[in-house]
């Protein structure tokens, strides 16, 4: 843990310039207030001991049967393996990052341009699909259930891995007839809110206790680095999550 | 029936850094000045709580949301333009102070060269240099004239910088001395130096100590915190429209703000134009707000869209080169190289948007290209602008894309990569162009628009020379493993490029070959200004956001004459 200094608050300001002579602009003053009260503030920070440690968000937004969560989940589990680097997609959470993330904005395409007529276009123009991403995860996770019945005879999260990891292959080399979609464009999307779900902060669903940062040496939302930035020894930090931000 | 509004000096149509410019420069001048924001207000306070990856880079938080409008693009013209259905190769900003709020802050001029490429390259190399197609031309405008307003602009910015041995003159130094400097950037110096080059660090918006504006606004120092572009900052230290103009703006009691409001046409008698029309999106009411000067200051895309829907000037047809409404689009290109160290693990995380270091030994008509079949060339850089886990998954070549060794990898050569890169200059082509696509719309009924763009064979060869210098470099740098960027093929709309888009409504000297004048003032109105990177003849090798503000101070001293003597001012 080379040079890891405390950034003082009184450092903060000065450096900043937030403290320096003739400071306007009510939103600079407001926003630095804000954190002070959010920092103070009891409503944000659930104290009470005896609270329940249980995962709540554990549960299904999307998904409506298990069978399908656990395809997905080896699935995952096949991209972002479990190993002597640290936990995988699984242990991560990924799978529920994923569950949570096709419920809202990003699976149902909410700020994509969803209007017709749809054509398939070449591929230097991009999505052009009439399915939206939870569609798509939806299909593709009973092809690979149906591929794994075909291949193989049984469900596929009792394969061995590189039985898994033919199918996956399948797909991924667009191998697998889809419909309004390519297996590709599914497999590329899976591939992408897996290593989302393993670096994205943990107030998602994922990337569980930080592992996912801690593997990468990310210090996650730290607030500044102007102490270490010219540091010529790499330095470690203790992450810092959003919610640590906000509850410190 | 839209209701009309009591008429005002000036109505700006967006309200980032060009219309938060023209808006302080105005209102100051004592013009009524009403800007017509179809996103919402935001301020410093909104960003504390925005070091999230997810919400900001990869679900473009701050983007503009592409459900409601975008545009359709093709390669060539034999294709059906299709739409951008989600953002990938640029990302328009949205709400108050635009993509301006979510830049990383690299504030280069352009040089002498780009000004007068046409004639200097003609004189130098012959007739024959510029090939046929190309539709390159002088920008009726010289370095020396863009001096004061580059100067302008930075000074209401604040930009910290030291003299690039290369450039331009300058009138002034720059307001704050530069950022610091770093290992990597350390690294890079010390390569080019040794190969000749004269590297300097980049002109940064991200502020090296806190500094007062001309208009008593302060703008914090930089904290290096890494979450630059995508992002808006917490410290009020990164320049952008909402703290270095807007509330110079506001403070003269001569500016409004009208938010949610999406401007739908520009009023056009045939002489000159009237106003504008818009929707209140939240009411669904549509107003007229008249005005003395209308001034497009939205991005590229849509000040070329409103001249077409407006039907203002002569849409540019690729068929007889006629026609000058959405000519010369062009973008940029991005040589470079990737050097991947085994021994050494670098603090790549963190960082600020604009800390760099660069050289222009390539850049323009430094080097010799007599023997070269381009022309122009890019700036060569590096920076740490803050590596983030999701986006940056660097992997040797042979690495799988997922599995085991993906992982490993990844994980790996997170912290152990260093690229050098670089921003290639575009040059206008006849068949990449901008019109309105036949087929499809945007959630108000008006037509999408169209890009038609490709790369062509000068940003082939442009693109092959340069990414030799950068992988030069970096093995220079000591790389264990030097991976230079694959040649260029076709344009995609998808992956990440650059929000360098330039062209579409382009200054020049003449009304045949552009759609303004050289204070953007538009040749078939002279109270209409339309303002922005669509004014650019061409896109040169280094961001070009310095240059929009410049050419805004500029337009702003073409409205203060025009309003004086109420005429063409060229």
């Amino acid at each position: 843990m080379a040079d890891e200094e405390t950034y003082s608050r009184r450092e903060f300001l000065r450096k900043s310039g937030y403290a320096a002579g003739g400071l306007v602009g009510g939103g600079l003053i407001a926003s630095l207030i804000t954190k002070q009260v959010m920092e103070e503030d009891p409503k944000t920070n659930p104290s009470d001991p005896n609270l329940s440690n249980d995962h709540f968000n554990d549960a299904f937004m999307f998904f409506t049967n298990r069978d399908d969560f656990r395809v997905l989940a080896s699935s995952c589990e096949r991209i972002f393996p479990d190993d002597e680097n640290g936990p995988g997609a699984i242990r991560l959470g990924v799978p529920f990052y994923i569950d949570h993330q096709l419920a809202g904005p990003w699976g149902n395409n909410t700020k994509e341009y969803m209007l017709g007529p749809f054509y398939k276009g070449k591929r230097t123009q991009g999505y052009q699909s009439r399915l939206n991403r939870g569609e798509i995860f939806r299909q593709g996770i009973q092809k690979i259930k149906v591929m794994s019945q075909m291949e193989f005879q049984k469900s596929f999260q009792e394969l061995e891995a590189d039985q898994q990891d033919n199918i996956l292959s399948a797909f991924a080399q667009n191998k697998v007839n889809m419909s309004g979609t390519s297996s590709a464009e599914f497999f590329e999307l899976m591939r992408a809110a897996t290593i989302e779900g393993v670096y994205a902060d943990p107030m998602y669903g994922g990337n569980r206790n930080m592992e996912g940062w801690k593997m990468k040496d990310f210090p996650g939302a730290q607030m500044a680095y102007i102490r270490q930035i010219q540091s010529d020894q790499f330095i470690e930090m203790k992450p810092q999550s959003l919610h640590n931000m906000l509850n410190k | 029936m839209p209701k009309t509004l009591p008429k005002v000096d000036v109505v700006t149509v967006g309200v980032g850094w060009t219309g938060g410019i023209l808006a302080a420069e105005l209102a100051r001048d004592g013009m009524k000045v009403v800007g017509l924001e179809r996103g919402k207000e935001r301020t410093t306070a909104d960003y504390l709580h925005g070091h999230d990856e997810l919400r900001y880079a990869l679900r473009y938080k701050l983007m503009q949301d592409v459900s409601k409008e975008t545009i359709t693009f093709r390669n060539n013209r034999g294709q059906r333009a299709l739409p951008m259905r989600q953002l990938g190769s640029f990302l328009l900003g949205e709400n108050l102070g635009g993509a301006g709020v979510h830049w990383n802050g690299q504030t280069y001029r352009f040089f002498p060269y780009d000004f007068e490429i046409k004639s200097l390259t003609e004189k130098k190399y012959g007739k024959e240099k510029i090939k046929k197609d190309y539709l390159v031309q002088d920008w009726g405008i010289t370095y020396n004239e863009m001096e004061p307003y580059y100067d302008q602009f930075e000074k209401a910015c604040g930009i910290s910088g030291e003299e690039n041995p290369m450039a331009g003159k300058r009138s002034n130094p720059y307001p704050t001395p530069p950022m610091k400097s770093t290992p990597i950037l350390e690294k890079f110096k010390k390569a080019t130096k040794q190969l000749g080059y004269q590297p300097y660090q980049i002109p940064s918006a991200n502020l090296s100590e806190p500094y007062m504006n001309q208009y008593d606004q302060q703008i914090n120092a930089c904290q290096y915190c890494a979450f630059c572009e995508r992002f808006g900052c917490e410290y009020g230290a990164k320049s952008d429209p909402v703290v270095t103009v807007i509330p110079a703006a506001k403070k003269t009691g001569n500016y409004e703000i009208r938010y949610h409001s999406n401007v739908t046409e520009v009023l056009y008698d045939g002489e000159k134009v009237t106003g504008v029309k818009y929707v209140d999106i939240y009411s669904g009411e549509e107003y007229i707000q008249p005005a003395e000067v209308v001034a497009l200051t939205s991005y590229v895309m849509n000040n070329v869209k409103f001249l077409l829907m407006s039907n203002i000037g002569e849409p540019y047809n690729p068929n007889t080169g006629r026609g000058v409404v959405g000519r010369s689009y062009c973008y940029q290109i991005l040589p470079g190289a990737t050097g991947f160290y085994d021994e050494e693990q670098f603090n790549s995380f963190m960082g600020a948007g604009a800390l760099g270091t660069s050289i222009n030994d390539f850049y323009g008509d430094n080097f010799d290209h007599s023997d070269l079949d381009f022309i122009h060339g890019g700036v060569i850089s590096i920076t740490q602008t803050g590596k983030r886990p999701i986006a940056n998954n660097p992997t040797p070549p042979d690495t799988p894309r997922w599995g085991k060794e993906f992982k490993r990898n990844s994980i790996k050569y997170y912290t152990r990569t260093l690229s050098v890169g670089s921003q290639g200059a575009s040059l206008p082509h006849r068949e990449n162009y901008l019109d309105l696509d036949p087929t499809y719309k945007d959630a108000y009924g008006l037509p999408l628009l169209r890009m038609t763009y490709n790369f062509t064979d000068q940003d082939k060869k442009l693109h092959r020379y340069i990414t030799k210098k950068t992988a030069e470099i970096s093995e220079r740098m000591g790389a264990s493993k030097t991976v230079p960027h694959p040649e260029l093929k076709d344009y995609s709309i998808v992956p990440y490029q650059t929000t360098h888009n330039t062209g579409g409504a382009i200054m020049g000297e003449d009304p045949n070959t552009s759609v303004v004048n050289s204070y953007l003032q538009h040749w078939d109105a002279d109270n209409l200004f339309v303002v922005g990177a669509s004014a650019f003849p061409h896109n040169g090798g280094v961001n070009p956001t310095d240059t929009v503000g410049a050419l805004a101070y500029r337009a702003a001293e073409g409205i203060k004459m025009y309003r004086k003597n109420g005429e063409l001012l060229v």
